[in-house]
C-alpha cells in the first residue's frame, strides 16, 4: 500500500521555527539543571510539610489561607493567556494573533497543573484528595472549582494538541536526523496526519467550535475561582464584583505573560522575523485596555466599600490602604497600574524592552493583588475582638517560599523543554499557502487496489 | 429535637471554666506558647472581650465599658461552614448539631475561612500530650466505621470544632435505651454547661416550647451573635442589665 507523500503548507520561516528543535544547547542543559535544583528544594520543603503538618507554614488562625492559595489563583489566572489569545481572538477573527497562539496556549497548558498542585499543597490531608470524588458536594464552591479547572485542563490539552497536530506531522517528516525516541514520538503523536485539504478543513472547524466552548470556560473558570472567596460572608470577599475583577485580572496577567514569553523566544531562538514587533504593538493596545479596566474595577470596588462604610468592611479597607498591607497595596497599585500605564502608553510602542519591563511589573503586581485580596480579609474577621495580642498576622515561612519558587521553576522548565521538542510558533497557521497547492487526492480504489496487486 | 444553648451574660463571670472543662472533655490538642501566640491554640470554647458598641471607642482606663463573651460553636441553622465543605466532613444533623468528621476532612480549611465566628480550629501538627496529661485523656470517644468525632484523637491536618459534646449525647441515649425508656432532653448537657460557675449556661431542646432554653430565647434580653449575617445561631445570649 502506497500513500501519497504527506502535504505540508509552505512557510518561508519553517527553517527558523524548526531550528530550536534540531539542537539542544549546553545553556539549555544548565537552565534545566538549575530549574530542577529549585524544584528539588521545593520538594524537600514539601516533604517537611508532609511529615510534620501545615504547622511548618506561616498560616495560623484566622489566616488559614495564604501564599498557596495566592499561587493557585495566580497560576489559573496566568493560564488565561492562551485561551484568550487563541480562542477569543480566534472568534474575533484577529489574524495577527496567529504567530503567538501556541506560545500563549503553552502558558495555559503548563500553568494549569501548577494551579492544581497549589490546591493540593494547601490541603492538610492531600492523601484524602480523592474524597472530593467519593463524597463530593456540589453545594461547595470548591467542587465548582474542581469541576471547572479539570474541565479547563482537559479541554486545553485537547485544543492545544489539535492545533499542534499538523506541526507534529511536519516534525515527523522534517526532523529525520533526531534521536529515534523523538522520531517515534512524533510519529505516534501525529496520528497519521497527511495534510489533506479535508483534514485541514475539519481541523479548522473543530478548532472554531472548541474556541466557542473555551471562551465560555475562560469566563467560568476564573469567576468560579473568585467565588471560593465571594460566596463566603467575609468582609472584603463577599462582593458580586469579585468574579469580573478576577476574570479581568486573569486575562490581564495572562496577556502580560505572553509579552514576556514572546520577547524571550524572539531573543533566544532568533525569531525576529517571525515574531515581529507589530505583535508587541497589538498586544500593547490590548494591555492598555486591560490596565484601564483594572483601574476601573479597583475604583468601583473600593469606592463602594468606602462610601458605604460598613464597619467590618472598613477594617479590611484600612488594612489595605493604611494598615499592615499598605506597603504591598501601594506597591501593587504602582506595578499593576501606574508604571505599566505610563510605559504602555508613552514608551512601549516599537520598544520590546519597555514592554517586557511593564509586563513583568504587571505580573508581579497581579500576584500581589491576589495576595491582597485574600489575606487582609482574613486578618480582620467580623469578631475582631476574638483576636488576642499577636494574632491577625501572617508571615510566610521559607517552606512556602521554596514551594512557590519550585512551582514557578516547574512552569519555566516545562516551557523550556517544550520549545526544544515542538515548534513554538504554529507553522501551518502562519503559512502563506495552506490549501492552494494540495496534491490531487488519488481515488481510493486505486490505492487499495495497489496493495492487492502486490 | 433541636439542641440549643442560652448564655446569660448577667451571670457569666468570665472565669473561663467552660473553656477548661471543654478542653478536658474533648481532648483538644495543647500547643506550646510560641504556637499559641501565632494563633494556633485550640479553644472550642473561647472567652473574649466584646465592645458594647463595636463602632465606638470603649474608652481608656478607668473609664472603660466593655463586656466579656463566652463563645462555643453557634450551631447555626444556616451554617456557612457546612455550605462550603466539599466532602460533607462537616454537616448539620437531624437535631441541628453541626458535626465534624475528622476521618473524612481533607484539610482544605474552607470552613475555617467561611465561619464568621472563628469557631473552627485546624490541626497544624499531630496533637501531642506531655506526661502525665497523656494518661488522663477522656476515654469517651466516637470512632470507627469512617467516623471520627468529638473527643477522638484527631490526626494532623484536619479541622475540629465544638460538637455540644456529642459523645455525652450518645452516652445518654444509650443509657436510656439500655434502661428501656424514652430519652428525655434534660438527660444530657455539654461539659461547659455542667461546669459553669455562675450557672450562666442553659441547655435544652428548642422544639419543646416549655423547655428552659425555649423560654429564655423569648426573653427581651435575648440576642444572637452577628445576627445580621443570617446564620441563625442556636446559641442565644441574654444581654446584661
Amino acid at each position: 500500500m502506497r500513500l501519497t507523500a504527506p502535504y505540508h503548507p509552505q512557510n518561508k520561516h519553517e527553517g527558523t521555527i524548526l531550528s530550536p528543535l534540531r539542537r539542544i544547547a549546553l545553556a539549555d542543559r544548565w537552565l534545566w539543571a538549575v530549574l530542577l535544583g529549585v524544584m528539588g528544594l521545593g520538594a524537600y520543603a514539601y516533604s517537611r510539610q508532609w511529615i510534620f503538618g501545615m504547622g511548618v507554614t506561616g498560616l495560623n488562625r484566622p489566616v488559614y489561607w495564604g501564599v498557596y492559595i495566592t499561587n493557585f489563583v495566580f497560576f489559573i489566572g496566568l493560564a488565561h493567556s492562551g485561551t484568550f489569545i487563541s480562542a477569543i481572538l480566534r472568534l474575533a477573527g484577529a489574524e495577527w494573533r496567529k504567530p503567538l497562539t501556541r506560545a500563549a496556549e503553552a502558558i495555559t497548558l503548563f500553568s494549569l497543573p501548577f494551579g492544581v498542585a497549589s490546591i493540593l499543597i494547601d490541603m492538610g490531608r492531600p492523601d484524602r484528595a480523592l474524597n472530593v470524588i467519593f463524597y463530593g458536594r456540589f453545594q461547595s464552591p470548591l467542587l465548582w472549582d474542581f469541576t471547572a479547572v479539570s474541565l479547563y485542563l482537559f479541554s486545553s490539552v485537547v485544543f492545544f494538541y489539535l492545533s499542534l497536530l499538523p506541526d507534529i506531522a511536519l516534525c515527523r517528516d522534517r526532523l529525520t536526523e533526531s534521536p529515534l525516541w523523538q522520531r517515534r514520538t512524533y510519529e505516534l503523536l501525529a496520528l497519521g496526519w497527511r495534510g489533506r485539504p479535508e483534514q485541514f478543513h475539519r481541523l479548522e472547524r473543530v478548532l472554531d467550535g472548541m474556541a466557542i466552548f473555551m471562551t465560555m470556560l475562560v469566563v467560568t473558570v476564573h469567576t468560579v475561582v473568585s467565588w471560593v472567596f465571594g460566596m463566603t460572608v467575609q468582609p472584603g470577599w463577599h462582593t458580586a464584583l469579585i468574579g469580573p475583577f478576577f476574570l479581568l485580572g486573569a486575562i490581564f496577567s495572562g496577556t502580560a505573560a505572553v509579552v514576556i514569553v514572546l520577547a524571550i523566544l524572539r531573543r533566544v531562538y532568533h525569531m525576529e522575523e517571525v515574531l515581529t514587533v507589530s505583535l508587541f504593538n497589538s498586544l500593547r493596545k490590548l494591555l492598555i485596555v486591560f490596565t484601564l479596566g483594572w483601574f476601573y474595577m479597583i475604583v468601583a470596588e473600593h469606592l463602594t466599600q468606602f462610601y458605604g462604610s460598613l464597619p467590618e468592611e472598613m477594617e479590611v479597607f484600612w488594612q489595605k490602604f493604611t494598615g499592615e498591607f499598605a506597603l504591598l497595596f501601594w506597591l501593587m497599585f504602582l506595578t499593576v497600574f501606574v508604571l505599566p500605564l505610563i510605559i504602555f502608553v508613552f514608551l512601549g510602542k516599537n520598544r520590546i524592552g519597555w514592554m517586557v519591563t511593564a509586563s513583568v511589573l504587571v505580573n508581579v503586581g497581579m500576584w500581589l493583588e491576589r495576595y491582597i485580596v485574600i489575606v487582609p480579609t482574613e486578618t480582620r474577621p467580623r469578631l475582631i475582638s476574638t483576636l488576642m495580642e499577636g494574632m491577625g498576622n501572617y508571615q510566610p515561612t521559607w517552606v512556602e517560599g521554596a514551594i512557590t519558587a519550585a512551582l514557578f521553576a516547574g512552569l519555566v522548565l516545562l516551557y523550556a523543554v517544550f520549545t526544544r521538542l515542538f515548534p513554538i510558533v504554529p507553522i501551518w497557521e502562519t503559512a502563506e499557502v495552506v490549501e492552494a497547492e494540495a496534491p490531487p487526492v488519488q481515488p481510493r480504489r486505486r490505492v487499495f487496489g495497489a496493495g492487492r496487486a502486490r | 429535637m433541636r439542641w440549643s444553648m442560652v448564655i446569660d451574660l448577667d451571670k457569666c463571670v468570665a472565669c473561663q471554666g467552660c473553656s477548661i472543662a471543654c478542653r478536658f472533655e474533648n481532648n483538644t490538642p495543647v500547643v506550646n506558647p510560641a504556637e499559641a501566640v501565632k494563633g494556633r491554640a485550640v479553644r472550642w470554647n473561647d472567652v473574649f472581650p466584646m465592645p458594647i458598641n463595636p463602632t465606638e471607642e470603649t474608652g481608656e482606663y478607668p473609664n472603660v465599658k466593655t463586656r466579656y463573651l463566652t463563645r462555643p460553636c453557634m450551631h447555626c441553622d444556616n451554617p456557612p461552614c457546612v455550605k462550603v465543605c466539599p466532602v460533607q466532613a462537616t454537616y448539620k444533623d437531624d437535631e441541628g448539631l453541626v458535626r465534624q468528621n475528622y476521618a473524612r476532612c481533607i484539610g482544605c480549611r474552607f470552613c475555617t475561612v467561611a465561619c464568621p465566628y472563628g469557631v473552627r480550629y485546624f490541626n497544624w501538627y499531630a496533637p501531642e500530650w506531655e506526661e502525665p496529661m497523656s494518661e488522663h485523656l477522656n476515654p469517651d470517644r466516637i470512632e470507627g466505621d469512617g467516623d471520627l468525632e468529638g473527643p477522638a484523637i484527631r490526626p494532623k491536618g484536619v479541622v475540629e470544632k465544638c460538637t455540644f459534646c456529642i459523645h455525652r449525647l450518645r452516652k445518654a441515649r444509650a443509657r436510656a435505651e439500655a434502661e428501656g425508656r424514652r430519652f428525655r432532653a434534660d438527660e444530657y448537657v455539654p461539659a461547659c454547661v455542667q461546669t459553669c460557675t455562675g450557672k450562666a449556661r442553659f441547655f435544652g431542646d428548642l422544639d419543646d416550647p416549655n423547655s428552659t432554653v425555649s423560654l429564655l430565647a423569648k426573653s427581651p434580653r435575648a440576642f444572637r451573635l452577628l445576627e445580621e449575617v443570617g446564620t441563625h445561631p442556636k446559641v442565644v445570649y441574654l444581654r446584661e442589665g
